[in-house]
């Protein structure tokens, strides 16, 4: 009996010597991992996770565990760089994702406008040109017009600083339309050799 | 020869470090939330219910923006319609669709209210979000 309670303690010290150890070199690997300064440079395998795994859902509650994955539903979806890893308007276009235009009506054709609207803008990057036909394929035009933008040509004035911040086009890009990291996405018309920043410096 | 109370004591500090261990692991893990999630805690935390993930990802596969920004009038700010369950029994905003036709209705109470409690309101993995801040990982 005694060598039996002896031999149940003398294990449970190893499990406490075990665990401390565990706890620091769990510690250790927070702080002497260089990648981990970082904390933008998630791994490939990192994206994309299951709602139980992505931090914000509570993995112990009954829904969590219900949800889709995002993975089971990008699968078949073309691919980005960022975001959600995924180009929607390519999906759209590609009608490898069919979301109604009305929540009733299955048939729904949205109105879709073929504008571009270009905006010269000041530094060295390329000018903006803006596609109204993408985004009202997703959008109305009563969603842009006129709280956000006034529709009338030198009467918005936008900044990338304002974007960052959430406003103009970064009521969305940067939120949940592609993020404001893909510059050439927007910036895609180049300058005239006569204008930009050589041109202002002269 | 130990005694029946060492063996307790042992207990309780092997039990203590289980904990201290379990907290580590948890709390180690970050939030790597879908772009664009949305995470609506205006009425949740205070009434005992999980705070509301809303995935777009989710939904802009089966609807296009149009659908809920405009024709349903939910403002694109996360927090800012004042959603309440009053509102969706009565049709309005989520109660839109969420009416066990068009989708799983309200008494699916968990699959909407499925966030870790104590998360405030955001847009997850926003730009704003990404922003290096100083002292990286003291951050909030």
């Amino acid at each position: 009996m005694t060598i039996l309670r002896n031999l149940i303690t003398s294990t449970g010290a190893v499990v406490i010597v075990f665990m401390l150890a565990l706890l620091l070199v769990n510690k250790e690997s927070h702080s002497a991992d260089p990648n981990q300064f970082n904390r933008l440079l998630a791994p490939p395998s990192k994206r994309n996770p299951p709602p139980t795994l992505d931090g914000i859902h509570d993995a112990d509650g009954p829904g969590a565990a219900m949800l889709q994955t995002p993975k089971s539903a990008f699968d078949i979806l073309p691919k980005s760089k960022s975001g959600n890893y995924v180009d929607w308007v390519k999906a759209l276009d590609e009608k490898k994702i069919a979301p109604r235009y009305d929540r009733n009506d299955v048939d729904a054709q949205p109105i879709v406008m073929d504008l571009n609207i270009v905006r010269e803008v000041k530094g060295s990057m390329p000018n903006v040109v803006y596609p109204h036909k993408q985004h009202t394929e997703w959008l109305d035009c009563s969603n842009c017009h006129p709280a956000i933008f006034i529709p009338q040509k030198g009467a918005n004035n936008i900044s990338m600083a304002s974007i960052l911040l959430g406003e103009a086009c970064g009521v969305c890009h940067g939120k949940v339309a592609f993020p404001v990291s893909e510059c050439r996405r927007c910036h895609s018309q180049p300058k005239k050799k006569s204008t930009g920043a050589k041109a202002a410096a002269k | 020869m130990r005694t029946y109370d060492e063996n307790v004591v042992l207990a309780i500090v092997l039990l203590f470090c289980m904990m201290l261990v379990a907290v580590d692991l948890l709390t180690a893990r970050d939030a790597h939330a879908e772009y664009g999630d949305v995470v609506i805690n205006n009425y949740s935390d205070d009434a005992g219910m999980r705070p509301v993930v809303f995935p777009h990802w989710f939904h802009r596969v089966r609807f296009r923006c149009k659908v809920c920004h405009a024709d349903l009038g939910f403002k694109f700010e996360a927090g800012g319609n004042e959603i309440n369950m009053l509102k969706i029994i009565d049709g309005e905003y989520c109660g839109a669709c969420h009416d066990g036709d068009i989708a799983w209705s309200v008494e699916n109470c968990d699959l909407c209210h499925s966030g870790s409690p104590g998360t405030p309101t955001q847009v997850h993995e926003s730009t704003l979000q990404k922003l290096a801040k100083p002292a990286a990982g003291k951050a909030e």
